[in-house]
């Protein structure tokens, strides 16, 4: 086993010339190669060590995918330091955690936005040191001299590596695959995020069963615009990146992020459902905006299209009459789509971190696109279960990886042993005791179940509730048949005996269907507390209801006059619902759901940018779904289109 | 290597911060029996956001036009100093000039109406904006040949980092008409910053924008006045941004000069509340 500044000298030694990072700035991709890349890591290195990181410490990196995020990283490594990654749009408190306890000493900052937040948590931070910022701009007038420029870092590094030849090669060589690379935050629905401490062992071993499966290779592209300081963008981008030297494409900016995947069509990708319902949605916005005669040859290509994937999926092979169709179709409508959303080359791709929808699925699957489930969490370097190519079956996350054991205990939990199960939590042993037992395996937390060998998710263990006539279930499944709509952006269901729901719509969607249907609105709240939009979620309930058992059916629901955010602990940074806050903040709402009322008053207190607040009394109608089981006779409509 | 950095000025007055820039003497101007403006003079200092602001009708945009050469007043003086690479002075007085000659010595504006070119695509208005700057023969420039084409690739860096300072990337191939309002007045701002103002004339930046995107706006004016240098004559009526953004503002009303300071001093002047708030009669 290696470790990662070893195989960048491998990388860099094999193929110099070869492009190992590309960023796109002022509109024109700027190539860095391996030879650069391995350059200014080792002057990144030799000045991360003139600050005094010393091996076994922590370097922070709070920012956007950038190149300089990924040289942070393996100039960290280079000493024998690990990296961790801090989200981007966390806030004082989140930042301020995260540095307690991983105890950094430097922390790699983007730009100005960035060091403000860090100026601000810097009194309360005894350990924390220097601050370096790559994005200079907005920063000439700043006058603390802690920060230091990026440039001058590497410039600093470079001087002072100059007098101590051969000294980083010896570091590199003392560095261990055991030692700790990455740490990485879990996702901390239930409470303040852990931090878990990922090996290189850990990494390349996961790297290595995955590409036994899916192989890649130097020639293969990747993009990197999910954040780096989550699990899923190290596994890919830098686990498989490093060790099959794929190269990594960063977009120019948040906004240009579709164009710019376009125009590198990577080979691989890896998102959480809400990027694949993203691009579902987009498709169906501009379909339905199409004329009829796109929407025909779409709707005939896509028919085609679904057929030839579901015995695909299955490893059965398709007669000669359905292949030359399927060419046809290919060619006038599929592969135009895929080309729109950037995955006219992919082989692989992934999904993960939450149930992503059977119509999703299908809906990839038909145009083309290799979709998989995989399985796995932080503690497992990302990655543990994963589809075969010839065997997908929606409604399970797959077989486990080569080397990956998987038990189900007694009580249903899911467990894994494997050389990627992780080296404990940062500064949390009672934590790590919990995770691990003393026979190496990983208790997940999920509870689920071997279907033919492939295992089924149900949900966290703790979240499993039992309906009234006995069937096991949890919120989460009856959610994710509501999020299924194109429609719904977040669902949170209540309940075990009469099930209710609290929706909230999605603003991009519905705000073009109420073009469409000519409703003006104007905010959020408005375009929710319209009866028509209600009507409308009511269809999308009813049909999500019509997959459901007769005994968890959705009996109520009512629409949130905003949007679950962030930045009001409703949602994590992931975007995975915190359902305590939710009980806690809107019980008034749910008390009444479940009363069953017509509606419900609730006083919203609304916190401004600026810290001021006001309150606001806010009245919801509650949708009943009994006066709606007779309103049968709408035939379902596409999964492509959001028209009925 | 690549650096994050800009490379280029925005601005290119060579005056000394703190030093006039613009003095404004005894300008009137009439429309037949209209005294738009009257006897009106001010000093902007180089490296300053100034504010001009009043009521509607005050005059605000009529004196805009006479420092651009739109309008000719018919009485006074507009000075606009400059120093040359040697570091000698010269005094240009703008109101006997023509607009293009305007634009020469560096006076850049945008409209409170948009005046952009709709079917061209962002990217081409900001190049139209480097137009004083490019030099190249007709028959170099179409063969795209020799120093035509080392030129254009210069002028399109230069516009590429204005791009990236106003955060237009996610636009660069959009026509300019098909981009919603907030943006089109980005790229008036752009236009006029790819001339490498030494003043920038902005007619009201802000006005018929939502809450967020005026935000956006005043931190770009902050960053073009304090972090690129180029001083900033604006007009604007929303009172809590010009309080916020401005180093200076001048008050005028019925085309005279009522107030004249801080943002500090003005909002204490006794002309300008009544003028604002009206008296009790």
């Amino acid at each position: 086993m290696s470790t990662f500044p070893r195989l960048l000298a491998e990388q860099a030694r094999e193929r110099p010339e070869g492009v190992a990072l590309q960023e796109k700035l002022y509109g024109i991709w700027q190539p860095i190669t391996w030879r650069q890349y391995h350059s200014r890591v080792r002057d990144v290195a030799h000045g991360l060590a003139s600050l005094g990181v010393a091996r076994g410490e922590v370097v922070a990196v709070l920012g956007d995918n950038r190149p300089e995020w990924l040289i942070s990283e393996l100039a960290a490594q280079s000493i024998g330091a690990a990296v961790v990654g801090i989200y981007p749009t966390s806030l004082d408190e989140e930042i301020r955690h995260i540095l307690d306890i991983s105890g950094a000493r430097v922390v790699v900052a983007e730009d100005q936005e960035q060091v403000d937040k860090l100026i601000k948590v810097k009194p309360q931070v005894a350990r924390l040191e220097t601050v370096v910022f790559y994005d200079p701009h907005g920063l000439e007038e700043y006058r603390e001299d802690w920060l230091i420029d990026f440039a001058a870092l590497e410039q600093q590094g470079r001087a002072w590596g100059a007098e101590r030849p051969g000294w980083l090669d010896q570091q590199v060589a003392d560095g261990q695959p055991d030692d700790v690379a990455v740490i990485c935050t879990t996702s901390g629905t239930t409470s303040r995020p852990k931090l878990g401490q990922l090996t290189h062992h850990n990494l390349l071993s996961m790297a290595e069963s995955l590409t036994s499966i899916d192989p890649l290779g130097p020639k293969d592209r990747f993009v990197s615009f999910l954040p780096l300081a989550w699990i899923g963008e190290q596994m890919t981008a830098v686990a498989c990146g490093l060790s099959r030297g794929m190269t990594l494409s960063f977009p120019e900016d948040a906004a240009t992020q579709r164009a710019d995947m376009r125009e590198i069509g990577p080979h691989v990708m890896f998102s959480p459902p809400r990027i694949w319902e993203s691009m579902l949605s987009d498709v169906q916005v501009r379909i339905d905006e199409a004329g009829w005669l796109k929407r025909r040859v779409f709707g005939w290509g896509y028919g085609i299209g679904d057929r030839v994937a579901g015995r695909r999926v299955r490893g059965a092979r398709t007669g000669p009459w359905a292949r030359v169709m399927s060419a046809i179709a290919e060619a006038v409508a599929l592969r135009p789509v895929r080309d729109q959303l950037g995955l006219a080359r992919i082989k692989y791709c992934y999904t993960g971190g939450a149930p992503l929808g059977p119509d999703v699925f299908r809906f990839f699957h038909a145009i083309g696109v290799n979709l998989k489930q995989i399985y796995g969490q932080t503690e497992i370097c990302g990655i543990a279960v994963l589809h075969t190519d010839d065997d997908v079956r929606f409604h399970s996350v797959g077989v486990p990886l080569p080397g990956t054991e998987l038990r189900i205990a007694d009580d249903g939990e899911i467990l894994l042993r494997s050389s990627a199960v992780f080296a404990g939590y940062l500064g949390n042993e009672q934590a790590t005791a919990e995770a691990i037992d003393a026979e190496g395996w990983l208790h997940t937390g999920d509870a689920g179940y071997l279907d033919d060998g492939h295992l089924v998710v149900i949900d966290r263990a703790k979240d499993v509730l039992t309906a009234a006539d006995g069937t096991p279930f949890s919120s989460a499944f009856i959610e994710n048949k509501l999020k299924f709509s194109p429609y719904v952006e977040e669902a949170v269901a209540f309940g075990t005996r009469e099930i209710t729901a609290m929706i909230t719509i999605d603003p991009a969607t519905v705000g073009v269907w109420a073009d469409h249907e000519r409703l003006s609105y104007t905010t959020y709240t408005d375009l929710a507390a319209n009866p028509r939009v209600g009507e409308l979620v009511r269809h999308e309930v009813h049909r999500a209801n019509e997959d459901l058992p007769e005994s968890i059916r959705v009996r109520r629901f009512l629409l949130l006059f905003k949007q679950l955010d962030p930045d009001d602990d409703e949602i994590t940074r992931t975007r995975k619902v915190r359902r305590s806050v939710i009980n806690e903040r809107y019980a008034e709402l749910i008390d009444g759901l479940e009363r069953g009322d017509s509606e419900v008053s609730v006083t919203n207190t609304v916190t401004y940018q600026d810290g001021t607040s006001t309150k606001r009394q806010v009245t919801l109608p509650i949708h009943s779904m009994e006066r709606h089981q007779s309103l049968r006779d709408s035939r379902p409509r596409p999964v492509w289109s959001s028209r009925r | 290597m690549l650096t994050r950095a800009y490379r280029f000025e925005l601005n290119s007055s060579r005056v000394p911060v703190g030093e006039p820039l613009l003095e404004v003497e005894d300008v009137s101007l009439r429309f037949g029996g209209i005294h738009a403006l009257s006897e009106v003079s001010l000093t902007v200092a180089q490296g300053d956001v100034h504010a001009v602001i009043g009521p509607n009708g005050a005059g605000k945009s009529s004196l805009l036009n006479c420092t651009s050469g739109l309008y000719r007043p018919q009485r006074g003086r507009i000075l606009l100093h400059t120093l040359d690479e040697g570091g000698a002075s010269r005094t240009h007085d703008l109101a006997t000039r023509r607009p293009h000659a305007i634009a020469r010595l560096g006076v850049a504006r945008s409209f409170q109406n948009i005046e952009l070119f709709g079917h061209l695509t962002l990217l081409e208005n900001l190049m139209l904006g480097r137009h004083i700057h490019m030099h190249h023969h007709l028959l170099p420039a179409l063969a795209w040949f020799g120093p035509a084409r080392r030129q254009e690739i210069r002028h399109r860096e230069f516009v590429e980092e204005v791009i990236d300072l106003l955060h237009l990337q996610g636009h660069r191939h959009a026509p300019v008409g098909s981009l919603a309002y907030g943006i089109q007045k980005r790229v008036e701002l752009g236009r006029a910053l790819c001339i490498e103002p030494s003043l920038l004339l902005l007619d009201e930046p802000m006005a018929g924008m939502n809450a967020e995107e005026k935000e956006d706006m005043a931190r770009f004016v902050l960053d073009v006045g304090e972090l690129r240098g180029v001083t900033v004559m604006l007009i604007e009526h929303d009172m809590g941004v010009v309080m916020d953004i401005s180093d200076r503002i001048t008050v005028l009303d019925f085309g005279r000069v009522i107030g004249d300071g801080t943002p500090d001093e003005v909002a204490r002047n006794e002309d300008v509340v009544r003028a604002y708030l009206g008296t009790d009669a």
